[in-house]
């Protein structure tokens, strides 16, 4: 009989400890908290699924969710091809002064959303920011980027700006460490850049390219502070329930309904695993 | 928008509030060991606050920090710990949370009149007849006492008041040659004859406020809101409501209105440099203008509110905060020692001179108060007029038991009337709607 070694264990409880407290233990006390309900008048009461079958059927929780998706769909490719290309723009050497040109494209990564956002919010502002000196100037008036058929491609640009950067450079790393003697090979067999991109880099990026998607729908759905900063500046574009996350943090802080903006985060969280699993499962298996 | 750090702090960060929030919620018994039905004299509270003790105490109204201190003077047994937590519904939602979890309530908390009723309904603060609050009527003006009221008991003690008045830049009148509007139709046309005038000029701003919503239909004389107990009743659709967005409406559908949200930067802005010429707001509004809008220092001006009909003397409250004691406060009766002489004693006289404007008829009716000269304001004794309005305050207003609630999500369905969507009037009834909705889920009776 072998003595089990606990050396291994013992190793890994501090993370292990963590991980549960700041980890498990909120979404294990989410789930706990989606199970009941709360009211002014009448107290706590369990209440099973109800809060569950109430998203189900909440049409502000569905157009917050649709919100989202169409940021993702039209967004993270705009965003993603962008990244690709100057990737590849860096990456193929005739560029002049291209580590300026790296770092100044990843720099908005570095600013803070918040700032991010105020700087852009003033911008757009058609009373008293950029737009309206533009409209003074040239004596036209530009639509509002802040109405509220313009304001999720308004924040679209935002975060592009902030994270295309961010992108590049998961890409750009993943180019540097193709084998140079792969481009020998095929500058011997007389290949063109542009089929040395197509046959040894876009396959050497499909990796990367998969982690960047996942990172970006997880972000997508998890849109957060752009409204929340906005809100100020466009208080009747940016609703309540504009984005899943802004939702729940609406109904507990705004509304006091900690029980259905638990459900909320629950269901999203599980939408949100269920499209990245979909994504990669489907990756996977064009690799293969 | 990756899964960056910032956002997994944040996660985690309303991950806590979460759970901060729930901690003994299933524990609602509430604080009511204490018999309520013995009262304590004034006697026993100066016995109280002899025999010392320490209290803390949420609010964000600056010209507390210095009653603080006079009163530590004066009692120096007594420690009060001034924290601000946030304003208005920050401050509101830390409460909530705190009493919820029941730790780390404060024993006083400055709560707006239109927030009271639903710390009142949720027990979570103390009915004041206890500490005999009740005598103190005709201490402070109507508008505000009344406001502090729920039937019989009292929940707070009136900190300030906001009757509302008409405040505008001279400067931009003059220039155009537009006379201060005494009723609301030569408001309208005022209006019209400025931006026409001068198209980066408007007469005033809005993009959608429920604050100042429901202070113009108060003062039209509409009553959407009907409150009895546990039972509510939300209707948009009286005369008094009609007579606002009638108005309104015409300014929102010729463009007479600055699309600037209140209190933000562009607003300021506007406020300064005569793009937005003026407001109709409550009277703790000078202190703002001088720290907001200094570029226009002496441009300002005071005049009534303009009335519906010529001749009329109406007014309403827009904002204004009380002081009240929580529940689940140890020290009830320090904490209401110190309310009384914030609000009623040489507290209330300290902080009218550091500029907030009073709820008491005491300070209201000083001839130094009113002729206190606004050097701001072209020295004008604005007081006089604030003074005033306070006197004709409409009575009958209630606010719905969760008001603040409902002022969150007005512009979901109002917005869309300042946007080309929608109209006031439609606006308004998916905002009771949706208040309506509210309130049935968390077990009112709604009519």
């Amino acid at each position: 009989m072998t003595r089990r070694s606990w050396i291994g264990w013992q190793f890994v409880a501090p993370f292990l400890a963590v991980f549960a407290l700041v980890f498990l233990a909120p979404i294990a006390y989410s789930l706990y908290l989606s199970l009941y309900r709360t009211r002014l008048i009448g107290g706590t009461s369990f209440v099973g699924l109800e809060n569950y079958s109430k998203a189900v059927e909440d049409p502000q929780f569905w157009s917050a969710a649709g919100r989202v998706s169409l940021f993702l769909v039209v967004q993270v490719p705009i965003m993603l091809v962008l990244a690709l290309l100057v990737a590849l723009a860096i990456d193929s050497g005739r560029l002049y002064g291209s580590s300026f040109f790296r770092i100044s494209i990843f720099l908005p990564y570095a600013v803070p959303a918040v700032v991010a956002t105020l700087m852009w919010g003033f911008m757009y502002g058609s009373q008293f920011g950029l737009i309206s000196y533009l409209n003074d100037w040239f004596g036209i008036t530009l639509p509002d980027p802040l109405a509220p058929n313009l304001v999720l491609a308004a924040i679209g640009n935002i975060t592009t700006w902030e994270f295309v950067g961010y992108n590049m450079i998961i890409l750009y790393a993943a180019l540097r460490v193709v084998d140079p003697s792969l481009y020998e090979a095929a500058a011997i067999d007389g290949a063109g850049q542009f089929r040395i991109i197509r046959a040894i880099k876009l396959p050497a990026l499909r990796g990367p390219l998969l982690i960047a998607t996942l990172f970006s729908i997880i972000g997508s759905f998890q849109l957060f502070t752009e409204p929340v900063v906005l809100r100020t500046i466009a208080p009747n574009a940016i609703l309540t329930y504009f984005t899943p996350n802004y939702y729940a943090w609406q109904l507990s802080v705004g509304g006091q309904q900690f029980n259905y903006s638990a459900t909320v985060a629950v269901v999203m969280g599980l939408l949100t695993m269920l499209v990245a699993y979909l994504v990669q499962a489907r990756a996977v298996r064009k690799a293969v | 928008m990756e899964l960056s750090r910032r956002r997994l702090l944040l996660g985690a960060a309303s991950s806590l509030a979460l759970l901060a929030a729930g901690c003994g919620s299933s524990d609602d018994s509430g604080g009511d060991t204490k018999a309520a039905s013995t009262t304590v004299s004034d006697a026993g509270v100066e016995a109280a606050l002899q025999a010392g003790g320490t209290i803390t105490v949420w609010a964000w109204e600056p010209t507390l920090t210095k009653v603080v201190a006079d009163f530590q003077t004066k009692y120096p047994k007594v420690k009060v710990n001034l924290i601000k937590n946030g304003s208005g519904n920050d401050q509101y939602t830390a409460l909530q949370n705190a009493i919820k979890a029941g730790t780390g309530v404060p024993d006083l908390a400055q709560i707006e009149y239109f927030a009271l009723p639903q710390f009142a309904l949720g027990k979570a603060v103390t009915d004041l007849n206890t500490f005999g609050a009740k005598s103190l009527d005709g201490t402070f003006t109507p508008g505000p006492w009344s406001s502090v009221h729920s039937g019989e008991k009292i929940y707070g003690l009136p900190m300030d008041s906001g009757p509302m008045a008409l405040f505008y830049n001279k400067e931009v009148f003059d220039k155009y040659g537009i006379a201060v509007p005494t009723t609301w139709e030569e408001y309208a046309a005022a209006a019209e004859k400025l931006h026409t005038a001068n198209p980066k000029s408007w007469i005033t701003s809005d993009s959608g406020d429920a604050g100042f919503t429901t202070s113009m239909i108060w003062q039209a004389g509409g009553r959407p809101y009907k409150v009895d107990g546990t039972s509510v009743s939300v209707n948009f659709d009286d005369a008094g409501t009609k007579k606002w967005t009638g108005l309104w409406q015409g300014l929102i559908d010729k463009k007479l209105l600055a699309p600037v949200p209140g209190w933000s930067d562009a607003w300021y802005k506007g406020l300064g440099d005569g793009t937005i010429a003026s407001l109709v707001i409550g009277a703790w509004m000078p202190p703002n203008l001088e720290s907001g809008v200094k570029a226009a220092s002496g441009k300002w001006r005071v005049a009534p509110m303009p009335q519906w009909a010529s001749g009329e003397k109406v007014t309403s409250e827009n904002g204004g905060s009380s002081l009240a004691v929580t529940e689940a406060s140890q020290n009830k009766t320090i904490a209401y020692g110190f309310m009384k002489y914030a609000t009623v004693g040489d507290g209330a006289q300290s902080r009218t001179d550091q500029g907030a404007f009073p709820a008491t008829t005491a300070q209201l009716n000083a001839d130094a108060f009113k002729n206190k000269e606004f050097p701001y304001l072209g020295g004008q004794k604005a007081n006089e007029v604030l003074a005033e309005a306070a006197g004709q305050v409409a009575t009958g207003w209630n606010y719905l038991p969760f008001q603040v609630y409902a002022n969150n999500v007005y512009n979901d369905s109002v917005g869309k009337a300042y946007t080309g969507g929608s109209n006031l009037q439609d606006g308004l009834k998916a905002w009771g709607d949706a208040s309506t909705k509210y309130g049935q889920e968390q077990g009112f009776t709604v009519k």
